[in-house]
């Protein structure tokens, strides 16, 4: 599988080495291999969702009882989410850290994906969700701690993008 | 039955839970019955009660939490119940108070509940272990202590009037609410010494 598995073990660890305990998935193809190391993990609880804006409640109240959490789940799941984001992550000021894989932007040969690819980073700026976009191996680990510090210091959702350049290898 | 009355009979047991009610009538019909710091009161996020329930029950093991759900918040999350279901967390019960209305709105509209969908039997087909539905005070006194003995995951519909309070006044801020929730969650974290 192209999907590169390697840089979803950075990811993971980078995950991991945050205290992130309870991860939430709604599981896609580039996430295949993040859910299969949360799966094997005794201490990660892992909550597969049935749709992604549930992970915004479980990640809510795994926060309030002291657990850091994170969610896990293509650009499409965010479309799904939005309400939760805006009226119990913002309006409760939880803070949410979002993984999103980019799917439909350059390189997507997939027409479905392509709507949603265009509207991702416009929308978290509508959102204020301020985002950054994991692209290499070797800023993974930074920005993944930066992003959950922000978070935790604004206690405001905060995102970072899945790029294709780090999670497909053609 | 009511669902003040409703409330009220399960209100002392509530006392040892961490309590997630939705908005609304529900919520400030809990308040007015005397509000603890272990109540949280979600004031918005249609349908997210029950998922923040799941997260806390996931995260605190030790502690009994309570959601307090309707019919129109839950029928927005319906897979809800199937992730509950399939972590089935034995520190979980799952209260939707069913008046097979949206009552908050002004005006009477029904929901699916009043047009033969079961809540309860949604719940067992989604594979939620225990499930009941009861539509008197005593019932539900009764079948609500039993689900607190149980330590199995377990969603109780109780079938209430379609009646709210005359006002949906809380004295606590969403924030105030919020943090004070959190401190009680994790109290044995602030403990000196």
């Amino acid at each position: 599988m192209p999907v590169s598995e390697t840089n979803s073990q950075i990811v993971y660890t980078a995950l991991k080495d945050c205290g992130v305990r309870l991860m939430s998935v709604l599981p896609e193809t580039w996430l295949v291999h993040l859910v299969t190391l949360a799966e094997a993990d005794g201490d990660v609880t892992l909550v597969r969702l049935a749709k992604e804006e549930e992970g915004i409640g479980i990640s809510a109240g795994a926060h309030l009882a002291g657990i850091s959490s994170a969610m896990l789940m293509q650009n499409h799941g965010l479309l799904a989410s939005l309400n939760g984001i805006v009226s119990l992550a913002q309006l409760y000021r939880i803070p949410l850290l979002m993984l999103i894989s980019l799917r439909g932007g350059f390189g997507e040969e997939h027409p479905w994906q392509t709507e949603g690819g265009m509207v991702t980073e416009a929308l978290l700026e509508t959102l204020r969700v301020p985002f950054e976009r994991l692209q290499t191996p070797d800023h993974v680990a930074q920005r993944v701690r930066e992003a959950q510090t922000l978070a935790n210091a604004a206690l405001r959702p905060v995102a970072l993008l899945l790029c294709r350049e780090l999670m497909w290898e053609d | 039955m009511l669902r003040s009355e409703a409330l009220e009979a399960i209100y002392p047991e509530l006392a040892s839970c961490a309590v997630v009610t939705i908005m609304g009538a529900t919520a400030s019909e809990l308040y007015a019955l005397g509000h603890r710091p272990n109540f949280f009161y979600l004031e918005h996020a249609m349908g997210l009660a029950s998922s923040m329930g799941l997260g806390i029950a996931l995260s605190r093991p030790e502690e009994t939490v309570v959601v307090l759900d309707g019919d129109g918040s839950i029928l927005m999350n319906l897979g809800s119940l199937t992730t509950m279901a399939r972590y089935r967390p034995s520190n979980l019960i799952h209260v939707v108070f069913d008046n097979e209305a949206l009552l908050s709105v002004g005006r009477t509209f029904t929901t699916a509940t009043g047009t033969g969908s079961s809540i309860a039997a949604m719940a067992e087909a989604a594979g939620v272990p225990r499930s009941a539905t009861v539509d008197t005070v005593q019932g539900c006194r009764q079948t609500f202590r039993e689900a607190l003995a149980s330590r199995e995951l377990t969603t109780l519909v109780a079938k209430v009037a379609a009646q709210g309070p005359a006002n949906y006044h809380i004295d606590v801020h969403m924030l105030e609410n919020r943090f004070e929730f959190q401190r009680y969650l994790t109290r044995d974290r602030h403990k000196v010494g």
